[in-house]
């Protein structure tokens, strides 16, 4: 950790998130030493040593940039991302978990009780005593305590203003690059930030339009797994040939990594500019390319894609519309 | 006043036909339920499946889509787009819980107002019997945990 006080301050936070996105950071490889020389880091858990309380005792706005990664999935990450709004200027919603909910945000379909007990009371779990974990225990030294699992994970901005937004799972290197140097510049004056809200890091149009896959008339009669198909053609769009791809809805920016290596893209750059809700535009995409008329056809076809809700919503649930499943919303 | 529920619903009409249908139906002075608000779209084909979630997680608890038969579409063939989109949302509605019912999809031609009002009224019955489905209230109660966090930002 450079002790130096004159320069700007930068920190790091992981919520309900698994990780990936510090890796990314990480991966940035020899610009971290960019961000190292530029900046103070001063909080950043994966990385180095420091306590909530040195946070806390910080002054309010000192940290010049906060990226924040993961879901609010319990009171901690609730607490430490309204500590960290305090503390920072510019606060980055960074990744998919925190600007949308992500994997995570698909426990969003089920009720806190039915997690906790998928978690720690099925077959894999040898549990004969129903042991569950309690938010407090008492031991003879005081009590212990365990953060509280709120009923449904939140974006990042459902719970503290949000400045930018950094989309992806995780958001693509050259990318967070980019902001590094953006922000450092901002910082020796050469350049200025981007209107508040503003999605960085990523492009404004769809991962369609980076797609290399040639495209014709998208009409098909069945939907069906890439992995049920051989062989895929490399070279033409995967929707095209059946397989349920989430580009037509999905942010440009990664330079349409996944159908590039023939996988379908499974949206992790959410919505393209513009959407207001994620899996309405895929239920529009889809449907526009289904070669049917009679229901009956119609539902035969959509038959082919098992989890519909899960494929419009993988990473988007806890950012749509909707935000969770009815049961999970009612939850005590 | 009754204690039954009475429920909201939001109606998507096309211009062509099941709007005239529905403007049929009252210059013909049937009666039909009133729980209906309607908004009229050029053709069933622009019904984005975005507008019936905002309707649902604004407060709806039903959504009719409605448009010219099949093959009568002014638009050749939108309404079948509205068909293949109708039945794929319901499906992504089941999933979150929300019972595929609450959205409802008629074909009504220009000459059918009794079809509407009578599809209408039966419609507001379904829902009934379904109950309020109150997402926008199980969503506020979420939002107000976050409430104080914008005093203390602000601070
Ligand atoms: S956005 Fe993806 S990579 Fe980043 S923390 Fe979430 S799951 Fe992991
Ligand atoms: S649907 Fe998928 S494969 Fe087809 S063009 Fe878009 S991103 Fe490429
Ligand atoms: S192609 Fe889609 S899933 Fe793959 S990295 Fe890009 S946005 Fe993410």
């Amino acid at each position: 950790m450079t002790v130096n006080g004159n320069k700007p301050k930068f920190a790091m936070y992981w919520a309900a998130s698994c990780g990936g996105c510090e890796i990314a950071v990480l991966n940035i490889h020899e610009k971290i030493l960019d961000v190292d020389a530029n900046f103070d880091v001063v909080f950043w858990p994966v990385a180095m040593d420091a306590k909530y309380k040195d946070v806390e005792a910080m002054e309010d706005g000192s940290i010049l940039l906060t990226l924040f990664n993961g879901g609010i999935r319990n009171d901690e990450n609730e607490h430490i991302a309204k500590l960290l709004r305090r503390k920072s200027k510019i606060l980055v919603a960074f990744g998919s978990c925190a600007s949308e909910g992500c994997i995570p945000g698909l426990a969003n379909l089920s009720p806190v009780g039915e997690i906790v007990h998928t978690a720690f009371n099925t077959i894999t779990t040898d549990n004969p005593n129903e042991i569950y974990p309690r938010v407090s225990f008492d031991v003879p030294e005081g009590e212990l305590r365990i953060p509280k699992i709120e009923k449904v994970l939140r974006p990042l901005d459902l719970v503290v203003d949000v400045d930018y937004y950094m989309p992806g799972c995780p958001p693509e290197s050259h990318q967070i690059a980019a902001v590094v140097d953006l922000v450092i510049k901002v910082v020796k004056g050469e350049a200025e930030l981007p209107p508040k809200g503003s999605v960085i890091g990523a492009g404004d149009s769809t991962v369609c339009d980076e797609c290399p896959r040639a495209r014709n008339v998208k009409i098909i009669k069945e939907f069906k797994r890439i992995q049920d198909i051989a062989p895929v053609d490399p070279t033409l769009c995967l929707l095209e040939q059946g397989i349920p791809c989430n580009g037509p809805a999905t942010r440009s920016g990664c330079n349409a990594r996944c159908p590039g290596v023939g996988a379908q893209c499974i949206g992790c750059y959410g919505p393209a500019e513009g959407v207001m809700d994620y899996g309405a535009r895929l239920i529009t995409a889809f449907s526009s390319v289904i070669d049917a008329t009679e229901p009956e056809e119609i539902d035969r076809i959509l038959d082919g894609i098992p989890d519909p809700t899960g494929q419009v919503y993988r990473f988007n649930l806890a950012g749509s519309l909707l935000k969770a499943n009815r049961e999970a919303w009612k939850v005590k | 006043m009754t204690d039954q529920f009475e429920p909201t619903i939001i109606g998507f009409t096309c211009n062509w036909c099941s709007y005239r249908a529905s403007d049929l139906a009252g210059t013909a002075r049937m009666k039909y339920a009133p729980n209906v608000r309607l908004i009229r779209l050029m053709c069933s084909g622009r019904l984005d499946p975005t507008f019936v979630l905002r309707a649902l997680s604004g407060g709806a608890d039903g959504v009719m889509i409605t448009g010219c038969h099949p093959g009568e579409c002014h638009y050749i063939e939108q309404n079948y787009k509205a068909l293949r989109r109708f039945l794929l949302l319901r499906r992504v509605l089941a999933g979150l819980g929300i019972e595929p019912e609450r959205v409802k999809l008629v074909w009504a031609s220009a000459a059918e107002g009794a079809r509407f009002a009578a599809e209408t009224t039966a419609f507001v019955e379904e829902i009934r019997k379904l109950g309020p489905l109150n997402w926008g209230k199980v969503s506020d109660e979420l939002s107000e945990i976050s409430e104080p966090v914008h005093e203390e930002v602000a601070a």
